[in-house]
């Protein structure tokens, strides 16, 4: 009963607009990530659905029931903070306890629940501790379980590692996906909404990806559908690392598209996909799906190596070709050093990893089967 | 041991360590010049206060004739007789006379001004802008001015001769001063922790009361110490709306020691100006450190 329903959702600052009528639906005990660079609105869209923003116009719906109107404690949802916003002058277990204690519970009850929430969390031994005695991870699973005490129907995560260590984001990465999958398991309302500017997150944990622009949705889909089918221009670029390589076109005869000067041939596969036809295209080629093949190879792509960096497992090559400039990424083991620096190479693309896109709306006119 | 390591030393080395031992007494110097400046400044400020304290034990015709802070002969005289006062009352009922306007003003005014600082700094609310001006430019109000219609409502309130002209004023938030420092001190804080509790379920008031108030608390004791001493010390208020004597404070009371008595007992009114000075000076000594804090930094980090 906790699924999470917006209706043509907006919000206005003054005269200007942050979010443009989105609408989006999020089931129960499902795990969506809002990501977006800075300023997509995706922060905002959060604070809303918490109540901690007021909506100038559409719906927010709990669990079927109309929250536009309600109290942040009201909505039956629970947030965590991106600098945790831990209360500074009270001690961990008062922290946890702090929302049922406004609530009267039994004291009876209070224990046993901050008991649960600190074994599940693995912060026994930080009970008596006041926040500033905790570090960045600890203080951040404080405030999950500040979280999870309440049984929320939704809980809101608003970029809450970001403050974290490289190192630590990726366990604590592990330890919210587990913890949802386990709230899950014991038959606890587990509907979440995670907001991240960081793609690795959102692709980790997401059961689904909503990625948003400027107060836009782009896609909503899974991460393999929004890394194999991005709908446009934005998503195939935000997504992906490192980023997919572009190169503006036209549209030539059935199966080849002429871009940057040379002819490149796309398979008879690859035309069954095109949807519509634009004259007026983008070529979208993901770094892993390039690959050098022989020279004199007829409808690949020619172009000087400029760069090569060997990354360990995967080497990255930078071609240029005219003014633009492609980035190739080969398993090292098939990377033979046959091409060095300043090489003249030829390009292949694998036509299943090749988008394209109409250069006017930036749709993703490949997506046909 | 020693020998052999320095024989060891290079010609280079040793200069390094002579150049080392001058620098060192160099600044041995300078600090002993500093403490000394500074001990002579500030027993030079403070010497008043010393002579208050030692001209206190004197009899009344020694303190025009020993310049000196020591007494010849220390005597207890002005004490128990200034206890006494010319008065009916004793000195004890001015000093709870005192405490009966400072106690309720110091948490009336505590009381009033987190709220009115609260809106301030996290609501909008129309006319907002407007309102802080006017708050701003009381500050900037010359006391005075407002003496003589100030008095004219109190007097057709009829609460002259009593402490509510000392008191309501502050109890609504009558001090723009404290009600500014507060707000800055405020807007310093993040209001995520105000969000968090608003999310865990928290009311307004209970956000205010469970959530700011505690953050804000080093602001707050100097609020309160603030108005504390200058409560204390405020002597044209009183003098102003309380006539009769039964309910003057310290700061008249020893006013009056002047006044009625033909020949000053100087001794007296001295002996009571220090004890006068004592819970100001206890209450302050107790909360220096959130004193300083309160105004020195002007907030805190999250």
């Amino acid at each position: 009963m906790a699924r999470l329903q917006l209706r043509n959702l907006e919000k206005d600052y003054g005269s200007f607009r942050a979010v443009h009528g989105i609408n989006l639906d999020v089931e129960d005990g499902e795990f969506m990530v809002l990501v977006g660079p800075s300023g997509c609105a995706k922060s905002t869209t959060l604070r809303m659905i918490a109540g901690l923003e007021r909506v100038t116009g559409g719906e927010i719906r709990i669990g079927g029931e109309l929250v536009n109107d309600k109290t942040p404690g009201d909505r039956g949802i629970s947030m965590v903070f991106q600098n945790y916003a831990l209360y500074p002058h009270m001690k961990v277990r008062k922290n946890l306890s702090f929302s049922m204690r406004l609530k009267r519970r039994p004291a009876v009850e209070i224990e046993q629940a901050t008991n649960h929430v600190s074994g599940l969390l693995e912060i026994d031994p930080l009970l008596d501790r006041l926040p500033k005695q905790l570090s960045g991870g600890q203080a951040q699973r404080v405030a999950v379980g500040r979280a999870l005490i309440k049984k929320p129907q939704v809980f809101l995560f608003d970029e809450p590692l970001s403050n974290l260590d490289a190192k630590l984001r990726a366990s604590m990465r592990v330890r919210i996906t587990d913890l949802h999958k386990r709230l899950k398991a014991d038959g606890q309302q587990a509907t979440v909404i995670y907001v991240t500017h960081d793609q690795t997150e959102a692709m980790t944990m997401g059961d689904r990806i909503c990625v948003m622009r400027d107060g836009h949705i782009m896609q909503v889909a899974d991460p393999v559908t929004l890394y194999s089918r991005p709908a446009n221009t934005f998503v195939a670029g935000f997504i992906g690392s490192p980023e997919m390589n572009f190169l503006d076109g036209t549209f030539e005869g059935e199966n080849s598209v002429r871009a940057a000067e040379q002819v490149i041939m796309l398979g008879d596969e690859f035309t069954k996909r095109i949807s519509g036809r634009s004259e007026h295209v983008t070529l979208g080629i993901r770094p892993q799906h390039l690959r050098i093949v022989a020279a004199e190879t007829p409808g690949t792509i020619k172009g000087k190596l400029t760069h090569i960096e060997f990354m360990g497992h995967e080497v990255y090559l930078y071609v240029d070709i005219g003014p633009k400039r492609l980035i190739a990424v080969v398993p090292s083991a098939s990377y033979d050093r046959g091409a060095l620096r300043d090489d003249w190479v030829r390009l292949s693309p694998d036509p299943k990893g090749v988008h394209l896109f109409d250069r006017q709306s930036g749709e993703n006119i490949s997506l046909a089967i | 041991m020693t020998d052999h390591i320095l024989s060891q030393n290079t010609p280079a080395a040793r200069d390094i360590d002579i150049v080392r031992s001058r620098e060192a007494r160099r600044h041995r110097f300078n600090a002993a010049l500093r403490y000394a400046l500074l001990t002579a400044v500030g027993l030079l400020m403070l010497y008043p206060l010393i002579w208050l304290i030692g001209a206190s034990f004197k009899t009344n015709s020694e303190i025009f004739a020993n310049p000196g802070f020591w007494p010849e002969h220390p005597t207890l005289d002005g004490y128990i007789k200034g206890w006494k006062t010319s008065t009916p009352y004793s000195f004890g009922t001015f000093f709870i006379n005192t405490l009966w306007i400072v106690i309720p003003k110091v948490i009336g005014t505590a009381i009033s001004c987190t709220a009115v600082a609260y809106g301030f700094a996290r609501f909008e609310f129309p006319g907002k802008k407007i309102l802080f001006a006017a708050l701003i430019a009381t500050l900037l109000l010359p006391n005075v001015v407002t003496r003589i219609p100030q008095y004219l409502i109190f007097r057709d309130l009829g609460w002259l001769d009593s402490y509510l002209p000392l008191w309501v004023p502050s109890a609504l938030a009558g001090d723009a001063f404290f009600v500014f420092m507060l707000v800055q001190f405020l807007r310093a804080i993040p209001r995520d922790m105000e969000e968090a509790a608003r999310v865990d379920g928290a009311t307004t008031w209970q956000t205010l009361i469970f959530i700011v108030v505690p953050l804000l608390m080093p602001a707050l004791i100097s609020v309160c110490l603030f108005q504390f001493m200058w409560t204390m010390n405020d002597f044209l208020g009183p003098l102003i709306y309380i006539s009769s004597v039964d309910k003057y404070p310290i700061s008249l009371a020893l006013k009056l020691s002047i006044d009625t008595t033909e020949a000053f007992e100087w001794n007296r009114v001295l002996a009571m100006s220090v004890l006068s000075l004592a819970p100001a000076l206890a209450v302050f000594f107790l909360a220096q450190k959130y004193f300083i804090d309160g105004i020195s930094s002007g907030g805190i980090k999250g």
